[in-house]
């Protein structure tokens, strides 16, 4: 189909990337709205999405967005965001040098015996700090980059994991200057 | 300067002091307040329509043929939503409008109140940008911070939804300032180095082509002028897209005709052939690249456009410059005049041969009869008998209108307005009422099928209210031409539902209606017919029975790249012109 399409039909054979980008907006109603729209609206994807006011006094919000896409989709999410006209800055923290990515989860995990020293142990391993316990359950928190979230994760899952909230990434740029 | 005014007051204020001197509307109970306002003074003169669709074509048909912010004042509800599709219109070919809608008051939003809906949820992924209002101290910015979003940067409909206690409720009005807002900034200067480059590579072109858009319209005047002179300085040949018509004069030396799907083989051609192409405010759309694996294939290709979102998007293009097209243009004609090299004269002198050779296929030639009337004929006899007036044109969508885009030749930015990115049948009529009101003296012709026509022909009502005498010029063929077109090419000629039963008679319509209808079947009356229109001072629906079956070429089918056109005598049989793959686009 791809040789026939009217559509652009090099983008299916290009390599899909994952980008993280920090987006900066006016804390107005419907800002969010109005990015999720376009997600959806436009068929991008979006593998996770956090939000919150950063600066009040500026009523400024940061929406860090993970995602997905070739090379020219990504460019054109991009560019897309920054013709909304609520957004003030669009940086694609995976292009823009080094950063830091962190996400929190909190990990309930349940069990009795040996399972429940594991689950100890390798949390301890992972430093993830116990939140919450009962005789036959622990929550977790974990801060960490997100593969490190999905190891502890994927390690818990035999030592009696029952669910799992997740933060999503949020992003900053390493050294002095701000973005 | 400020003064203490209810919000109702408010909004007629600011639309004086953004120099809005027609609105289109219709009211309801959610803007009565501002209804009342209008009511009681006179700077700002309401358009009633029939439809709040034909409300904003309206003010889209008065925008694009001054150049101004058109404007549009609608209830909540049904209000909004049957605006809507003058909207998406308006976002698609970048038209400054501001839409004004009522709200049921704040503290019923979000209970199911009457003739309540989510307008600003609703308009969001079709406006620039929008706003519910929620308390009276916001309303003076909102309504000034509108005008300027719309008109600025790539335009665009804004809309502007109001509460109907916010249009009670008394406030401090502010004049308008010098807009400050903190995250929109259009850019209107090109990046030097990307024009530098650009300019380089155009002294050294051996087949250059300018691909422009309706950019250039946008940008104004200026720019349309400013690109005249850039093209006779350079010598190149241009072609341009359907919204560009009239930026470059069609009587032009080194006008190629438009490009696209039913461009001309020439413009086409050279889009394929050429090693560089020039793109100013044009967009790369499916209806101009056909297949896009095969678009151009060994051009460098410099793209200017003031939406940075729209390079790269369908293309990839090797020299962006993100800037308003005036602006550019200029940057590029001071660049030109100082450079040291010229393109070389014997590669140009062949590019134009061959060019040539392209024209010289006259690729909008048809077969012409003596008992019926060719709805090519009929346009090429509206244009001489109308050419040397001051016309305006407007068009519905389908045959009609790539056959308008084709045989109509412009010579001045303005003069044209056509749906062109979302293709809305019922643009025509109601954009022609908007074309007139501005344009009280000029002539202003909707060339229109029968079928898109009907979609607004309501709006013929306020054509004869406020005394607008627009010639609505019906290629009458009983078919949706361009479905049934598609149908034959696509579907073994089995035409569902493309025919219309029971079409309406066009000429006592319009006595009902009390403006004047003409009809014409044959080919030797057109020209009288055409004259008679011309000379009433009534609105007129104009009946041309046109050749039933006659299909709209050159076409570049599903699928196909710019090399690879049908032409309506190459004897190909359509049937076989579009492969499996290809049936599924559109």
């Amino acid at each position: 189909m791809s040789s026939t399409s009217h559509y652009p039909a090099a983008t299916v054979s290009e390599r899909v990337e994952t980008h993280t980008l920090s987006v900066i907006v006016d804390n107005e109603p419907g800002v969010l709205a109005r990015v999720i729209g376009l997600f959806s609206g436009r068929g991008y994807n979006i593998d996770s999405l956090t939000v919150s006011e950063t600066e009040h006094e500026k009523h400024l919000s940061r929406i860090t967005i993970v995602t997905r896409g070739t090379p020219m989709v990504i460019e054109q999410i991009k560019n897309q965001l920054e013709r909304l006209v609520p957004i003030h800055r669009v940086v694609d923290m995976t292009l823009a040098g080094r950063s830091i990515l962190r996400e929190l989860a909190m990990v309930k995990v349940r069990g009795k015996g040996e399972h429940r020293v594991e689950a100890l142990r390798l949390a301890d391993a992972f430093r993830a700090r116990v939140i919450d316990a009962s005789i036959e359950s622990f929550i977790f928190e974990i801060t960490g980059a997100s593969d490190k979230v999905d190891s502890f994760i994927g390690l818990m899952l035999p030592l009696g994991l029952v669910e799992v909230s997740r933060t999503g990434a949020v992003a900053i740029g390493r050294g002095a200057e701000a973005m | 300067m400020t003064k203490q005014m209810t919000g109702a007051e408010m909004v007629i204020e600011a639309l004086a002091d953004q120099g809005v001197r027609h609105i289109f509307g219709y009211p309801g109970g959610a803007v009565l307040p501002i209804y009342d306002a209008i009511f009681q003074q006179e700077t700002v003169k309401h358009v009633l329509v029939r439809h709040e669709q034909g409300a904003v074509h309206a003010a889209e048909g008065y925008a694009r043929s001054t150049g101004k912010v058109g404007c549009v004042l609608v209830t909540s509800g049904p209000g909004a939503t049957n605006a809507v599709t003058g909207l998406a219109d308006a976002f698609c070919d970048s038209i400054p409008i501001v839409v004004i809608t009522g709200q049921v008051p704040t503290h019923l939003i979000g209970n199911d109140a009457f003739q309540e809906c989510d307008t600003v949820g609703i308009t969001r992924p079709c406006t620039k940008y929008n706003y519910l209002v929620k308390t009276i101290e916001d309303l003076p910015r909102a309504l000034h911070e509108a005008f300027h979003i719309a008109a600025s940067g790539r335009p665009g409909p804004v809309v502007i939804d109001i509460p109907k206690d916010i249009q009670f409720a008394s406030g401090t009005y502010t004049k308008p300032q010098a807009i400050q807002h903190k995250g929109y900034h259009p850019r209107l200067k090109g990046d030097p180095d990307a024009i530098k480059h650009a300019v380089d590579l155009m002294t050294r072109a051996k087949r250059p082509l300018f691909y422009t858009g309706g950019g250039i319209i946008n940008s104004g005047p200026r720019a349309s002028k400013l690109l005249r002179e850039l093209v006779k300085l350079t010598g190149f040949p241009i072609t341009s897209t359907l919204m560009g018509l009239g930026a470059y004069p069609a009587s032009g030396p080194q006008w190629l005709g438009m490009l696209g799907m039913h461009g001309t083989w020439e413009a086409n051609w050279a889009m394929h052939d050429c090693d560089l192409m020039i793109c100013i405010g044009a967009r790369f759309d499916d209806r101009i690249t056909g297949r896009i694996d095969a678009f151009s294939p060994g051009s460098t290709k410099i793209h200017v456009d003031i939406d940075p979102s729209s390079i790269n998007k369908n293309v990839k293009v090797d020299v962006p410059i993100i800037g308003d097209c005036a602006h550019v243009i200029e940057d590029m004609i001071a660049l030109w005049r100082a450079a040291k090299t010229q393109p070389e004269k014997k590669a140009m002198a062949a590019w134009w041969s061959q060019i040539d050779t392209w024209r010289a296929r006259k690729s909008l030639a048809y077969k012409s009869s003596k008992s019926v009337i060719k709805p090519q004929y009929a346009i090429q006899r509206l244009y001489e008998l109308t050419k040397d007036r001051d016309t305006y044109i407007t068009t519905e969508v389908g045959q009609h209108q790539m056959w308008a885009a084709q045989f109509y030749h412009f010579e001045e930015p303005n003069r044209w307005m056509t749906s062109g990115g979302l293709g809305t049948m019922g643009y025509g009529l109601p954009s022609a009422v908007g074309v007139q009101m501005a344009h009280p003296k000029s002539l202003v012709v909707d060339i229109a099928g029968e079928a898109s026509v009907l979609m607004t022909m309501q709006e013929m009502s306020t054509a004869v209210q406020y005394r607008l005498p627009i010639k609505i010029f019906i290629l009458n063929n009983q078919y949706m031409g361009m479905v049934r077109q598609w149908q034959e090419l696509l579907h073994g000629g089995r035409y569902a539902e493309s025919y219309t039963h029971s079409l309406p008679d066009f000429v006592r319509l319009a006595e009902a209606y009390h403006a004047v209808g003409i009809r014409c079947e044959k080919p030797d009356d057109l020209d009288d017919a055409i004259k008679e229109m011309i000379a009433v001072d009534k609105p007129v629906l104009f009946d041309c029975r046109v050749d039933q079956t006659e299909n709209c070429f050159p076409m570049i089918p599903s699928g196909r790249a710019h090399n690879e056109m049908l032409l309506g005598d190459s004897g190909e049989s359509v049937e076989d012109a579009i492969t499996e793959d290809g049936k599924i686009m559109v």
